[in-house]
């Protein structure tokens, strides 16, 4: 059982990232409060290196490592790359929050980086067990960041359902797992996947799926297994929610990917028909209901889970063209979910949380540049064009109807319009209705570059999809 | 050569944004000037082209300019044709162009909307050019609706007076459905031979003459008859013919240049250039032609008599437009394109010249247009009164003079023709010839001779317009006399070489070319025949009633009530198309308000919709109710709802 030193090297994005993040634990103690800011860059610069060296180990042919573990391929490592990304998007964004409400603090930072520790796991796994081990550090670094303001009762109750629902979850999950190692004896999922193709699909393995999709349905938040998304999106601050509804997306697709398409690819069959039941109820659930939300950070959890209907449907096609519409997708839902959040912040300040719909009334007259930049989100979240949430909805799209599933893709068209009202509402009270208050917006220039880059990004990106979406395609096996 | 093409297509455009984009900075006289020099340069090149094309023998020219799109094999693209055909267009427009922009300074002098007009009037000269040098379709029916919409605004350049809006809104939608045929028409081309090039489409038209489309179920159509009739339907709209010629009196709204430029010489004869252009399509149905030619002798005889009864002077001579146009449709019905061309010229020539003389009538007595206020205008506006004499004998048909030559050929074409509908059209014609003569020498005496019948103030101050203004009516009056010694090369020469096919079976101009000697022989054979002696009972008749016995008009009018209240009504055409067409919209819409609007997609859809979204989240609020034991009782549900889904799909389950 020697592993040679070469294996070590590919995981170094892994090793380091662990290795900042207790560094950063152990620094943090003996700072003062204001030298907090030595914890936010040693966060941000880990991001940076751990990109640095994800892109420099990445091997030019996918490599099985520790016993068949552990995957190092081209997917693996864009998805890591986006996962910095907007992690890093993230602490940036919540600094302001956090220093303003005296919760400058290196827990956030650590659990953060933990937390991104979690799902490079996740993405890299090729095993039952290091998916599930993926999994729960990224589910309990979150529990613990949601209760991180824990002196506030809506923080502690959404951090109690998250805790409580997320172990169901996980049990089931791991329910899941286990009948799967009983049927075929093995938790490598490739062994997995050739055993299941020898063998005829019997109703064990079938019970079997059912459990693991419900576990990854938790996970993204798709309907009826969301019941704990608004809850914890409006509960959680909003930094938290920021992080927990953008980079975790990425990572549940991978997670997605490697159980769903690669150990259990032989059942496609099945898991293509619970994925369209929970396709259709997250568009219609996630799109009606968001409509009579008044409090953004709520609007935007059903929005998630409308999203995540989207995402189950480029999956469900089953083809490497719907993996890649699918991977565009979770990839630049993540960028315009970290946008919106960001929004948020920028408006919020002490005392004020800017989270209510009716806060952004006329944000244009206040300041028509960010006015212009949450109307690009907007305009992206719904789909149209030239923005690149139209090319991400419209290449889902052209999966499942490359599946004569015409009927499908209708459906979600449909259930798009209405989701549309809700975004373009925002963007007439943007626009049309009187500032209720005209307090001037958060002034730090990180910030503000931050998110005027996020919006011309989600801008660009529509104008020249080309390069993005051949990546996708490219990195899917 | 490519690149005086572009100069002539694209001077006038310059001009026209300089005038229209930087009117307030370059002044009235600075727009004036760019739009001038703009199309001055066009016709000079034009000039230059013709003279390289006919004199020097040079080849035509077919070749692309830009390719804008390529879309399944299909090519949009912006290029040029120019031909013989298209040189003689060139020089109609951009000399009547240039003639009219000169006037133009006189006529608008006081107008505030001066840089505007010009800007329009240029823009026009371009879109006019684009279509006639196309090379393809897509570019014809750009230049097609580039005319269309300069009409529109020029109609309603007075656009606060009410009447003018409501003519161009009638004329816009008039224009509409003539040009839905049209891009119908276009669209059947598209369907059967997937090009949109002149020149491809030609080349495999025979090889489809026998191909049918079933429009209705059961009755299988030639696909080229359809093809022509839906092209010419197109026609009809823009070069009105009937039952589509109702925007053209209410056209007059518009300023006289414009009648004169637009509504006379240029934009309305687009329908019989495109028709002439079409040649090698039209040759290949017999309908389509018996169609083009029955519309035609309808308009070119009905109209006229239209003519008898309008008192305001530029309608006499709208209607007289109508009727001339029905001429050219007539010519074009019997093969004889290079006569309906030919026609087409001259009467650029002389009915812009009348246009320009009744403007300059306009001019002089303070904008007044009712010809029963005007009369003895002779001694007062010398050079108007000899300008009209030659642009209303031209356009009688007078031997010797342009419209003799054009109009004779026309009515001997027919003679000679044998397709169906020739017989009518034949009868119809000569007695277009005697309405002419008769509705034209009425206005003429009208205004020019008989007692002065205006009050002392506006004699006071008639005098003859500026040069600008009588100018421009003598240029004009030199073609209008001498254009139609040009008859043996266009008509009966090979002046069109392989720009204009004509089927053997159909060419009428070559039996009339075989006993044609000389202009002088063909004025004494004209002279012999009926349609002269029309048109002198004709000139005779107006002679005799309006000046020697004014009662006999009066007394006419009412002895037969009953045809002038018809004639009065224009058959009525406007009242149907009131009731029938506009209240037909009106109804439809009020229903599609009331049914479609506020009942299904107000009432149903947006009401309806938000009332299911309030019940549905009111239900969904309910079980989000924030108790966790809620929560996991319905994940718990949901798996084994998917259980119960699954398990189902599983054959041996």
């Amino acid at each position: 059982m020697i592993v040679p030193a070469s294996e070590f090297v590919m995981i170094l994005p892994e090793i380091f990232v662990l290795s900042m993040a207790c560094i950063i634990l152990v620094l943090d103690l003996f700072l003062k409060d204001s030298e907090r800011n030595i914890s936010y860059w040693l966060a941000q610069l880990t991001l940076v290196f751990a990109a640095v060296i994800t892109l420099s180990v990445d091997p030019d042919e996918t490599q099985l490592l520790f016993f068949g573990t552990f995957i190092a391929d081209a997917m693996g490592a864009v998805l890591k790359v986006f996962i910095y990304l907007v992690a890093g998007l993230a602490f940036l964004y919540s600094r302001h929050y956090l220093s303003v409400r005296g919760l400058f603090k290196g827990e956030y930072y650590v659990l953060g980086l933990f937390g991104v520790l979690g799902m490079m796991v996740m993405v890299s796994a090729h095993s039952l067990l290091t998916v599930y081990l993926g999994l729960e550090l990224l589910s309990l670094s979150l529990y613990a960041m949601v209760a991180f303001n824990r002196d506030s009762y809506p923080c502690s109750e959404a951090a109690m359902k998250y805790f409580v629902l997320g172990a169901l979850a996980s049990g089931m999950l791991l329910y899941g797992m286990s009948i799967l190692y009983g049927m075929t004896g093995t938790l490598d999922i490739g062994l997995i996947a050739d055993t299941l193709d020898r063998g005829e699909s019997s109703v064990p393995v079938v019970f079997a799926t059912v459990f693991i999709v419900v576990g990854l349905a938790f996970k993204l938040g798709a309907v009826p297994f969301h019941m704990w998304v608004p809850d914890v999106y409006q509960g959680a601050p909003t930094p938290v929610t920021l992080y927990l509804g953008s980079a975790p997306k990425i990572a549940a697709f991978a997670m997605i990917m490697r159980l769903l398409a690669e150990s259990v690819g032989a059942l496609q069959s099945e898991w293509q028909g619970m994925l369209v039941l929970l396709a259709v109820l997250s568009l219609g659930i996630g799109n009606v209901v968001a409509i009579a939300q008044t409090n953004l950070k709520r609007m935007l959890a059903y929005s998630t889970i409308s999203h995540v209907g989207f995402l189950l449907l480029g999956i469900l096609a089953g083809t490497p063209a719907g993996y890649s519409a699918a991977m565009f997708y979770i990839i630049t839902y993540a960028l315009m979910a970290a946008g919106a959040f960001g929004m948020i912040i920028l408006l919020s300040r002490a005392g004020f949380e800017a989270d209510e719909i009716d806060d952004f009334k006329g944000l244009n007259q206040r300041n028509p540049w960010f006015a212009l930049v949450m109307l690009i989100l907007m305009f992206s979240m719904a789909g149209v064009p030239p923005t690149v949430g139209f090319y991400a909805k419209l290449s889902v799209l052209q999966a499942v109807v490359d599946l004569d599933m015409i009927w499908l893709a209708g459906a979600a068209v449909f259930f798009s319009v209405i989701g549309a009202y809700y975004y373009i509402r925002l963007v007439k009270i943007m626009y049309f209705d009187d500032p209720a208050d005209d307090a001037p917006l958060a002034s730090d220039f990180d910030l503000r570059f931050a998110l005027s880059a996020n919006g011309v990004v989600i801008l660009l990106l529509g104008l020249f999809p080309g390069s993005l979406m051949a990546l996708c395609s490219q990195v899917i096996p | 050569m490519e690149t005086i093409y572009l100069a002539i297509v694209l001077s006038p455009l310059i001009g026209s944004l300089l005038a229209g984009l930087f009117g307030k900075v370059i002044g009235r006289s600075g727009a004036h000037w760019v739009t001038i020099i703009g199309v001055a340069v066009s016709f000079v090149l034009s000039v230059y082209v013709f003279k390289h094309m006919v004199i020097d023998g040079g080849e035509s020219f077919n070749g692309t300019v830009y390719t804008w799109m390529v879309a399944e094999g299909m090519r949009l693209e912006v290029g040029f044709l120019v031909d013989r055909l298209t040189v003689l267009m060139m020089m109609v427009v951009t000399f009547v162009s240039l003639m009219v922009h000169v006037y133009t300074v006189g006529y608008m002098h006081d107008d505030p909307g001066y840089q505007r007009f010009f800007s329009y009037i240029s823009l026009f000269t371009f879109s006019m050019l684009m279509l006639v040098m196309s090379n393809n379709f897509m570019q014809l029916f750009f230049g097609w609706e580039a005319v269309g919409l300069v009409s529109y605004l020029l109609i309603g350049f007075w656009y606060k007076r009410p009447s003018a809006i409501y003519a161009n809104l009638k004329a816009f939608l008039v224009n509409r459905v003539g040009d839905f045929g049209f891009l119908l028409g276009i669209a059947a081309i598209a369907m059967y031979f997937n090009t949109l090039d002149y020149a491809e489409v030609f080349a495999a038209a025979p090889s489809m003459s026998d191909a049918t489309i079933e429009v209705f179920e059961g009755v299988p159509w030639s696909a080229l008859t359809l093809i022509c009739i839906l092209l010419f339907i197109g026609a009809m709209g823009k070069s009105a013919q009937v039952p589509l010629h109702v925007w053209l009196p209410d056209s007059m709204e518009g300023p006289t240049p414009i009648s004169a430029l637009i509504h006379a010489a240029t934009m309305v004869t687009a329908g019989i250039f495109m028709v002439a252009r079409m040649s090698p399509l039209f040759e290949l149905s017999e309908t389509a032609l018996s169609v083009v030619l029955v519309i035609g002798s309808i308009t070119a005889l009905f109209m006229g008599l239209l003519g008898l009864v309008q008192n305001d002077i530029k309608r006499v001579v709208a209607y007289s437009t109508l009727s001339q146009l029905g001429y050219m449709t007539v010519a074009l019905g019997v093969s004889a394109y290079s006569a309906g061309i030919f026609h087409l010229m001259t009467h650029a020539f002389f009915k812009a010249l009348l246009f320009l003389a009744a403007g300059s009538v306009i001019i002089a007595m303070h904008h007044e247009q009712d010809i029963r206020k005007m009369g003895g205008l002779k001694k007062y506006l010398p050079i108007t009164y000899w300008t009209s004499l030659i642009g209303s004998l031209a356009l009688i048909g007078f031997p010797g003079l342009a419209g003799f030559f054009s109009k004779d050929t026309i009515i001997e074409a027919v003679h000679a023709s044998h397709i169906a509908g020739s017989g009518f059209a034949y009868v119809s014609v000569l007695l277009g010839v005697f309405v002419t003569a008769l509705y034209s020498f009425r206005m003429f005496f009208l205004v020019f001779h008989t007692n002065e019948r205006f009050d002392a103030h506006t004699r006071e101050h008639l005098h003859e317009p500026p040069a600008v203004v009588t100018v421009p009516l003598i240029l004009l009056a030199v073609p209008s006399v001498l254009a139609g010694y040009w008859i043996d090369p266009v008509v009966f020469g090979d002046y069109f070489g392989s720009a204009i096919q004509v089927s053997a079976s159909h060419d009428v101009i070559g039996h009339l070319a075989e006993e044609f000697h000389g202009a002088a022989g063909f004025i004494l054979h004209g002279i012999q025949g009926p349609a002269f002696w029309l048109a002198m009972a004709g000139l005779l008749t107006a002679w005799y009633v309006y000046t020697r016995q004014p009662d006999l008009a009066n007394q006419a009018r009412n002895r037969f009530s009953l045809v002038y209240r018809v004639l009065q009504n224009k058959y009525g055409f406007d009242r149907f198309n009131e009731i029938v067409f506009a209240g037909g919209a009106r109804a439809v819409g009020w229903i599609l308000w009331k049914l479609g609007d506020v009942l299904f997609i107000d009432g149903l859809l947006v009401n309806g919709s938000a009332r299911v979204v309030g019940w549905f989240s009111g239900i969904v609020r309910h079980v989000q109710s924030g108790y966790l034991y809620h929560y996991a009782f319905s994940m718990i549900i949901g798996l084994l709802l998917l259980l119960w889904w699954t398990i189902g799909f599983v054959p041996n389950g």
